[in-house]
């Protein structure tokens, strides 16, 4: 009788240990400057308000590859993180790989299915079931345009490839550079796909989704190179290499005329003081009014043990939540990844952001973007970098570029 | 009896003998194993992966054949790489042997304060690869470094653009590496140049020789073992060289300064390319054993001949 009471005393006991140690997330994530470490820090505040620790694993480098890198070793060694910031088609890759976990129960009992844009749940869904929850959409398709160098050019945003082509050669004239641009593959890229998309929208799913070589390798694409090369007879020579904040500092310094760069840019303006409508301008890239390219910061989660099962749909859930939707997005510069959230705590180029996202959403016009790994996986995604960044570069012209674009394509998906 | 006492401290010195020739093995197996395991353990699963449909992670379910290799050489990146390489190792070792050996025969004129010139020629080499391409990139970016410098000097015409230019940025990355390196092939030489006999060279002296031809007759022919170190060093230096191209151009302008290095990690990790950057790293390999096997097997019959 006493040794049962003891040994359920130890088990009881154990047990109630492994409950309190599971109150934890383990978060791979790149969030690391400033801006972007104080828009994570909402949602860890939160988790911990809930009593769930925060195990906090960051893994700096822009674009997430370092990250990856350690979630390999992570995942081989059969020990993977609860939660893994992700992009794209990298959580496709690794549900393919059949390490995610599901998040059915929260998604099914919340509703996600209705709110969030049907193009994001292509990336966080996975053979029907959730495996990722999104905290953002960005919306690549943008430009910003300094305000002054503007009204110097005209003061009318320009609408069209014409127009926007007049508003350039009168910032030139004026003695700017007219295009502030980073010479980076991947912001080559992000203008790329702007240009492909201002040629119409069922060209770029053509070309950019569903790698149509017919479309690759067109009349049409050949025209998409003449434009990038008309673009880059705007950009400074001192161009390549630069990172994409400094492109942005030189709008704001009013030495460049404008910069074609998703809305994280809009952050750089913000914490220069500048004000949306007065210091600058925000459209869309001429032409692409009404679509949208987008790429969505997920995270992405991993199958953990049923100790930490409860911790990561508590985060799923609190990840989808609109009061951490709309507070979180307002930090870091992006717009919601539930169209329900309302609009009240953004800024003008923010509740524009939500209006181009719900509209393009509905009309069937929101597209991943192919230079942020949401229209197609990294093989073809850096196959198509090279070839762009070659042609922006002046290695190759524009119809070499287009026949190049559809080899390197075919090569990179065989 | 007699028979006894000679047979024990035989029996214990023999032991003694065997425990001797047992140490040195005990001692060296673990680094042994850890080599075996860690060095050509992961070659071997390099090679079978290179023949494997790797993607994200490693997998031994598809295989492919030769099918990474074909998809390597068909690839333009791998093509500008090798490219790169030839023009980045050869100008390399070229310039690196000839200014090292310049420097080391200048030092070796027995000047004044050799002790505190040595250290700053050597210097450079105490510097990581990253530390020197961050500071060259910025050095010959056009916009903040030498050419931004000589026009606010006044001389405005001046032009140094070639880090911004795709046909000539590999040369600047030769620049750079030039300036890391030279310091230490002068340190091999010099050591070499000490190394020379002294009677053979008072010997061509008194037989009326001049300096320079006792250099190009005498003292650079026998300095051939020193010449063909400083060649394989650098030379897996050049096929290596990952960290200072990152550093400085990270491949660009455009695709112009890819080396193979560069293009293993991103196929690999950047671009869930592992087959494919599996392959590249073996074809690495095979450059670099070209270079090293006919150089140790030369220095293992000399070896023996001595």
């Amino acid at each position: 009788m006493l040794r049962k009471f003891l040994l359920t005393t130890v088990f009881a006991s154990g047990f109630a240990l492994a409950a309190n140690a599971a109150e934890q997330v383990e978060v791979l994530h790149w969030w690391t400057s400033g801006g972007e470490a104080a828009a994570l820090d909402v949602l860890k505040q939160k988790l911990e308000s809930q009593g769930v620790t925060w195990k906090d694993m960051p893994v700096a480098g822009g674009g997430g590859e370092q990250a990856m890198t350690a979630l390999r070793a992570r995942v081989t060694a059969g020990d993977p993180p609860t939660a893994v910031q992700a992009l794209g088609f990298d959580i496709t890759d690794w549900a393919k790989q059949g390490v995610v976990g599901d998040l059915g129960d929260v998604a099914g009992k919340e509703g996600w299915d209705k709110v969030v844009p049907t193009a994001l749940q292509n990336f966080a869904m996975y053979d029907g079931k959730w495996i990722a929850a999104p905290v953002n959409v960005h919306s690549t398709n943008w430009v910003w345009i300094n305000k002054k160098a503007l009204d110097a050019a005209g003061g009318k945003a320009p609408e069209s490839w014409d127009e926007l082509i007049a508003v350039l050669d009168k910032m030139k004239e004026n003695g700017i550079t007219p295009l502030a641009h980073g010479g980076q593959a991947w912001q080559d890229a992000t203008i790329f796909d702007a240009v492909v998309l201002s040629l119409g929208t069922d060209f770029y799913k053509a070309a950019m989704i569903d790698l149509d070589p017919a479309a690759l390798n067109s009349d049409k694409m050949k025209e998409a190179f003449d434009r990038m090369a008309k673009l880059r007879s705007y950009v400074d020579d001192n161009f390549s290499g630069r990172d994409w904040n400094l492109a942005s500092a030189m709008v704001i310094e009013g030495k460049g005329g404008m910069q074609m760069m998703g809305d994280w840019a809009k952050g750089e303006f913000l914490k220069a003081g500048q004000k949306p409508g007065e210091d600058f301008v925000c459209i869309r890239f001429p032409g692409t009014q009404g679509a949208v390219t987008f790429n969505s910061d997920m995270f992405m989660m991993f199958k953990v043990g049923d100790a930490n099962k409860n911790a990561q749909l508590m985060m799923a859930s609190d990840i989808m939540s609109p009061d951490f939707q709309s507070s979180f997005n307002v930090v870091k510069g992006s717009v919601p990844a539930r169209t329900d959230v309302p609009d009240a705590a953004f800024d003008d180029c923010g509740k524009k952001g939500m209006k181009d996202l719900a509209e393009a959403n509905s009309s069937g016009e929101l597209f991943g973007s192919m230079a942020h790994g949401y229209a197609a996986p990294a093989a073809v995604k850096n196959a198509l970098y090279d070839v762009v960044t070659r042609h922006f570069n002046g290695e190759i012209d524009s119809a070499e570029a287009a026949k190049q674009l559809a080899d390197a394509v075919a090569a990179a998906r065989g | 009896m007699a028979d006894v006492t000679v047979i024990v401290p035989r029996r214990a010195s023999e032991r003694r003998l065997a425990i001797q020739e047992l140490i040195p093995k005990l001692v060296l197996a673990p680094s042994f194993a850890l080599i075996l395991l860690f060095v050509y353990g992961f070659i071997l699963f390099t090679i079978v992966l290179s023949f494997s449909g790797s993607k994200l992670l490693p997998d031994f379910s598809t295989w492919v054949g030769f099918g990474n290799y074909q998809r390597l050489f068909a690839h333009p990146n791998w093509i500008t790489a090798l490219k790169n390489l030839a023009i980045f190792a050869s100008l390399y070792i070229v310039i690196c042997s000839a200014l090292g050996l310049g420097l080391a025969i200048l030092l070796d004129q027995k000047i004044r304060g050799e002790g505190a010139l040595r250290p700053i020629y050597l210097y450079p080499m105490a510097l990581s690869f990253i530390v020197t391409g961050v500071a060259w990139k910025w050095f010959l970016d056009p916009g903040i470094g030498l050419e931004h410098v000589m026009h606010q000097w006044g001389w405005e015409s001046f032009s140094f653009r070639w880090i911004k230019e795709g046909k000539y940025a590999i040369y600047t990355i030769v620049i750079a590496a030039v300036w890391q390196s030279s310091g230490f092939v002068m340190a091999m030489f010099l050591a070499g140049l000490r190394g020379v006999d002294n009677e053979v060279i008072k010997a061509a002296q008194i037989d009326g020789a001049s300096t320079f031809t006792i250099y190009r007759r005498i003292i650079i022919p026998l300095m051939r073992p020193v010449f063909l170190s400083a060649f394989v060093v650098l030379a897996h230096l050049a096929i290596k060289s990952y960290d200072l191209v990152v550093a400085m151009t990270d491949g660009g302008p455009g695709t112009a300064t890819w080396t193979p290095a560069l293009f293993m990690q991103k196929f690999t990790f950047g671009r869930n390319e592992m087959g494919m950057g599996a392959s590249s790293a073996i074809i690495m390999m095979i450059m670099i054993f070209s270079i090293i096997i006919p150089y140790l097997y030369s220095e293992l019959r000399m070896g023996r001949r001595a």
